[in-house]
Parts: C-alpha cells; structure tokens; sequence
C-alpha cells in the first residue's frame, strides 16, 4: 500500500487499541486475540486518533524523540497496520 | 505453597483469558456440546455480584480477553450489566452466542454497553439440517441477527462446529459465511469431549471427508484472502502429535463454571482433581496457589514417553482430558501421539468408526442415533441410566 502523508489514519471500528499495565505496553485486542506492540510502534498508534494526518504523525515523532528522518520508519509500520486491518484512512 | 509443578511462583504468568460460562441453560440441544454431560447438576448458578468480583480480579492480573458464554449467555438477564462493567475494566468482550435469545433492540442495547464482539454459531447451511442439530428452529433468526450483527459494525466470526453430519455441506457452509460477509470464520471440528464424546460414533468424519473438508476450506482461504479468515482446524483424532492443549495447564486461560468452579480449561471438571470455587478464594489464591491450578503445570508430573520427550515443551503432553478419558489416567501422553502406547487404541476406534459411518450411508439422518444435548438427557446420565438414543 502507498502511504499518502495526508491521509488521516483512524483505528478501525472492529479492533481496539489500548495500553495494558500488566503486559507494560500497547496492544491492539481483535476477537479472541491481541497483539503486543513494540514501543516504537506504540507511539505511532497513540497519535493515530482519526484527527491528526500522516505528515502531523511523523512531525509529532521526530519533535517528540528529537530525531529527523522518520518517515521510513513510521510507514513502514503504518503499513503493516493498514494491511492487518488494525487502522483505516479516515472519510 | 503447594506446587505441583516444578515452578515457582514467579515462573507463574497471569492468566489473559478469562472465559464466563454464565449458564449451562440453553434453548439448543446440539449433540456435540462440549459441555459437560452433568450439565443438569449446575442448577445453582453464582449471582451478579459474584461475576462482577471475578472479573475485577482476574482483571487486575492482567486478563485482558473476557468470554461470555454458556450455554447459551443470553439466558442471563444480567448480561447487560455484565458487559458494562467488564467493557468499563477495560476488557475485550466476546459474547459466543447461539444468537437464539438476541433481537435488534438487544444488540443495541449491547453496543451501548460497550461489547466488542459477537459470535453467531451455525449448525449447518441449510434449514433443516440447523434446526435438526440444534433442536430447535433457529436458522432464519441466526441469519438475520448475522446481518444485524454486521450493521452495527461489530467484527463478526460466525462459528460453525463441523462433524460427520455436515462435513460434507462445506462448500455450502463457507458459501453462506461468504454471503453474510462473516470477518472470521470458524471451522469448529468437533472435539470429543463432554457430549461429542458420548456421541463420537456418530460424530467423527471419515478420513475420505476430512480430505475433501480440507480441500474446499484451502480453495476459500485463497479465495477469501484480506477479507474473511478462516480457520480450519481437523480432528486431532487424526493427527500424530498432540495439540498444546490450552497453551499449557494454567497459562493462559481461566475458566468458571455457572457454579463458580474455577478450571484451567471448560473441559477439566471431568479430571479427578479437586477444583477451587470462586465465591471461596479470589481469583489470584486460585490462579497461584490452588493445587488443582498447579497440578500440570511445568514437567514434573510428566511419566514416560513425555518425560524425556524433546517435544515437551512444544506440546506439553496434549491433552489431560484426552489422556484421561482414553487411558484412564490423566498423567499419560495424549494418545493422539503415536508415541503413546495407546495410541494404537485410537486408530482403531477411528478405523471403527468409519465402519459404521459406511453403513449409515444412504440413511437419513433421523434415523440415525443422536444423543441430544438437553437437562432430561443429563439427569439420566447422573442418575446412570441407560440413554435411549433418540432423534
């Protein structure tokens, strides 16, 4: 899937992100199922809120860590979000 | 503290499962229910409150995956009230329904609760065989709630237990889950235990239909592939090695009763092992230390061939139903494994079987010797009289 910086990603109605105190970490719940997120990946679900667009995504991140060329990295995994269903670009 | 096991404590991971059987009271009578056949003995069934505790604490040590069901949940008049505050704890709740119990105004009512998810279960793809197998007139109800279901954007898994009755209607079953835009859907094979077991001659597929059931669900996998999941799973009668039964005894999953009996798995109130009730010891006592929770856990218990078995810790010896309800003793190898001695003993019983699926070929399926799921049935069997087979 082609990642295009302004589309507005929203979680999808059908799953559901949250943090989890035990597992020390995010994850995302589907039917019977979950999935533990990495930090980094975390971060990027945390800011997908069906408000902010790709490009305020990226920006957010490299400010927040202090860190330039993110763009890899964060649609490398938004990808892996679009394809599992996990998220959707927002109508 | 007691261990079983050769953990400590600190080995002992928080349960992430906690699966509700809210009644064993069902308006269906499906001859291959998996729960157990003393349904009739669960008449007293713990209160509101009770489940409320139950789902507090097993939250607060990290469960995150809350199941209702049954029987059928839908009996419960507090299920509601359930879903709220499991939904408030922040669990992802599952509701697995038969659908019969349920109406549009009831699934709103569930979505304003804050349930996440519906399970619809299907018989078969055709009226008569659903209504047939479950006993009751259910089959136009189930697809409208399916469709329902779906209008509230729910995410849907329709679930459909298959058996030697309806294997070979696969096509027509996938068909129809395809058609009801089904998100997951389930090729349940039936599992022998609870009432499947005392109906297996019956029950099991033929080698010759299980390859062709395989066949079909790879053709739709392909098919469906980004938009339906489906999960396709054969009888484990027909496999080699066991599967790892729960994911290891007291892993993963917590399971209570209608009664409050806490078990490790919905199937383990069968083994003669003494089990904690909920409305005696919280949630953490019974998950850590109740010697019925510890029993199986780690290698210690193991007895040859599992023992020194490099597998071991892939497949924790299969299943201690398994092994109990076929050897006799809960601590043998899963006879599924062919390297159980009785493994032999199973093979046979399938080769058995298939004989008598050869003769009933041709014969409709009333007359053919079901033992239906339901409270008469039950109480014969506590009361161990003879079953009349009955269709």
């Amino acid at each position: 899937m082609d990642i295009n910086r302004t589309n507005i990603p929203e979680i999808a109605p059908t799953f559901r992100f949250q943090w989890e105190e035990v597992q020390d970490c995010y994850v995302v719940l589907y039917p019977e199922g979950m999935v533990k997120l990495s930090g980094s990946a975390g971060e990027i679900m945390k800011r997908v809120d069906g408000q902010n667009s790709i490009d305020d995504i990226i920006k957010d991140l490299e400010n927040t860590f202090s860190e330039n060329n993110l763009e890899n990295d964060v649609s490398k995994f938004l990808e892996v979000a679009y394809d599992n269903g996990w998220i959707r670009n927002k109508k | 503290m007691i261990t079983a096991g050769s953990e400590t404590k600190s080995d002992i991971k928080p349960p992430l499962w906690l699966l509700a059987e809210l009644t064993y009271r069902c308006p269906l009578q499906c001859p291959y229910c998996s729960n157990p056949v003393e349904i009739a003995k669960y008449q007293n069934e713990i209160s509101t409150e009770d489940w409320i505790r139950v789902m507090h604490q097993a939250r607060k040590m990290g469960a995150t995956q809350l199941g209702f069901s049954g029987g059928e949940p839908l009996v419960r008049q507090d299920l509601e009230e359930l879903i709220q505050e499991a939904r408030h704890l922040g669990y992802y709740t599952n509701l697995i329904t038969s659908g019969v119990g349920m109406d549009e105004e009831r699934v709103k009512r569930f979505k304003d609760a804050g349930l996440d998810h519906i399970q619809i279960s299907f018989q078969a793809s055709n009226e008569e065989l659903n209504n047939f197998i479950g006993g009751t007139k259910s089959f136009q109800h189930k697809k409208e709630m399916a469709r329902v279901v779906k209008e509230y954007e729910y995410p849907m898994v329709l679930n459909i237990v298959i058996h030697r009755k309806n294997i070979d209607q696969i096509r027509d079953i996938l068909d129809m889950t395809v058609e009801l835009n089904a998100d997951y859907v389930e090729l349940a094979s039936t599992q022998y235990y609870g009432w499947s077991r005392i109906n297996v001659d019956q029950l099991l597929p033929t080698r010759e239909q299980l390859a062709n059931a395989e066949k079909v669900a790879k053709e739709y996998q392909e098919k469906m592939k980004g938009k339906s999941r489906i999960i396709y799973v054969i009888p484990d009668y027909f496999e080699n090695r066991p599967k790892p039964c729960m994911n290891g005894w007291g892993a993963i999953f917590l399971t209570i009763a209608p009664d409050g009996t806490a078990l490790p798995c919905h199937e383990a109130g069968q083994l003669p092992i003494e089990f904690p009730k909920v409305t005696d010891m919280s949630v953490e006592e019974i998950w850590n230390d109740s010697p019925g929770f510890n029993h199986f856990r780690g290698f210690d218990w193991m007895k040859e061939p599992c023992r020194s078995c490099p597998e071991k810790e892939k497949d924790f010896g299969g299943c201690r139903c398994q092994a109990f309800m076929i050897t006799g003793d809960p601590n043998n190898a899963d006879p599924v494994c062919d390297k159980s001695p009785y493994h032999q003993q199973l093979l046979d019983d399938v080769e058995r079987i298939g004989k008598i699926a050869a003769e009933e070929k041709g014969k409709d399926i009333k007359e053919q010797p079901l033992i239906f799921r339901n409270m008469k049935n039950s109480k014969k069997v506590i009361n161990g009289e003879e079953l009349k087979e009955s269709a």
